[in-house]
């Protein structure tokens, strides 16, 4: 797969604004950054209100998806350009449930809501309205999603891949440092995780880094065995959305899962091995 | 407060929860060429290596805070007025930075 088949840049997200077929959807757990402003013409869509069931601890199921895409006036068939806050974190997460509900043709806008408002383009606050839809989701995809079984079996077996920040890799920190939130049981990773912080994969403007050095942050710097399927993780699955993003949809690794239980699942199961430190620990 | 990981809002006031005699808070504003507080601004906290710890977006007041510790610190602020970068070296309490920003 093609970087330009995954990604949009900027300058094509501008030109294209007004092309029929073409939905730009922001993606933000902050819902008032849309309201104070937005890319002209783009739908919103809520991280936790929309994308979560509202009862259980999961994600919306395959009817909610379509319910969710139908309100929102997006078809099968429209090309769909995700954005949002963080880095792109919730838009990466948004990607991820398109391609688990099998929608064909999505993409990232590269840098998101920050290299958007970095290059002083125009958002706007007007109120969008599409004509609802009849939108029908695929099954999911479970080639794209683990769980927790898998993932405890894939310890010493597959690459597992920590994105979360080095001090809570090591176990000195259940959530990053400004967060007193949604916590674990207990702190660390899991054994033989190699740990990339997401943060690794983005430029300072938001913008996903070359394949190239893509390719040497996993493979040389961490040292990811390419021969491997893998499994990405972090604390509630959408830091490592973005790392998800990066390895199976810019490098083009066929077998990369997301984690979504993430550590705030792995590190509360009961009898489950945990590794303490700055090593990935063994099996 | 979302159970996310994006950041807390930059204008809302310290909350009473946290003890500035125990934590080491570095806060500030971005100002732009004019001296006008910028909103909007991506402002990074990096470590002593330069690696990227985290990121908040400032408010209307142009105002970031970090909670970190004692040391020494890079902060990095970008925004469409140009960018700034600025050392710090922390110590426990409230660390004050003002990051002026140009092309």
């Amino acid at each position: 797969m093609a970087r330009e088949d995954v990604l949009v840049t900027a300058d094509w997200a501008e030109e294209n604004l007004d092309t029929p077929g073409v939905v730009f959807v922001e993606v933000d757990e902050d819902a008032s950054a849309y309201d104070y402003g937005h890319i002209k013409g783009a739908v919103k869509i809520d991280w936790k209100d929309d994308l979560q069931d509202p009862i259980r601890r999961d994600f919306v199921n395959q009817e909610q998806f379509s319910q969710l895409l139908s309100e929102r006036g997006i078809s099968n068939d429209d090309t769909v350009v995700l954005y949002g806050g963080n880095n792109n974190w919730f838009a990466a997460y948004a990607y991820w449930y398109f391609k688990l509900y099998g929608h064909e043709d999505v993409k990232l806008l590269d840098g998101g809501r920050k290299k958007w408002e970095l290059d002083a383009r125009d958002v706007t606050a007007e109120v969008v309205k599409r004509e609802p839809t009849n939108y029908v989701a695929k099954p999911l995809n479970w080639d794209l999603r683990a769980k927790r079984d898998e993932v405890e079996a894939a310890i010493g077996v597959k690459n597992l891949i920590d994105v979360r920040s080095p001090d809570e890799y090591a176990g000195r920190l259940l959530a990053p440092a400004h967060l007193p939130q949604e916590q674990s049981q207990r702190a660390g990773h899991i054994p033989t995780a190699l740990s990339v912080p997401w943060s690794k994969a983005a430029n300072e403007d938001g913008t996903f880094k070359s394949e190239a050095e893509l390719r040497e942050l996993y493979v040389g710097d961490a040292g990811l065995d390419e021969s491997k399927s893998t499994i990405a993780y972090c604390r509630i699955g959408e830091r490592s959305s973005h790392t998800w993003f990066a390895l199976r949809e810019l490098l083009g690794y066929e077998d990369v899962k997301n984690y979504d239980g993430s550590w705030t699942e792995y590190g509360s199961l009961v009898g489950v091995p945990i590794a303490l430190g700055d090593e990935p620990g063994t099996k | 407060m979302s159970d996310s990981c994006a950041a807390p809002d930059q204008d809302a006031a310290l909350p009473a929860s946290v003890d500035i005699e125990k934590e080491t808070v570095l806060t500030g504003t971005v100002v732009n060429d004019e001296g006008e507080l910028v909103q909007g601004a991506y402002v990074r906290l990096l470590d002593g290596s330069g690696e990227f710890t985290a990121e908040v977006v400032t408010g209307e007041g142009g105002q970031f805070r970090f909670f970190a510790a004692p040391g020494k610190w890079t902060l990095r602020a970008l925004s469409r007025y140009g960018d700034a970068t600025g050392e710090v070296e922390a110590d426990r309490g409230l660390n004050e930075t003002k990051l002026a920003v140009s092309r």
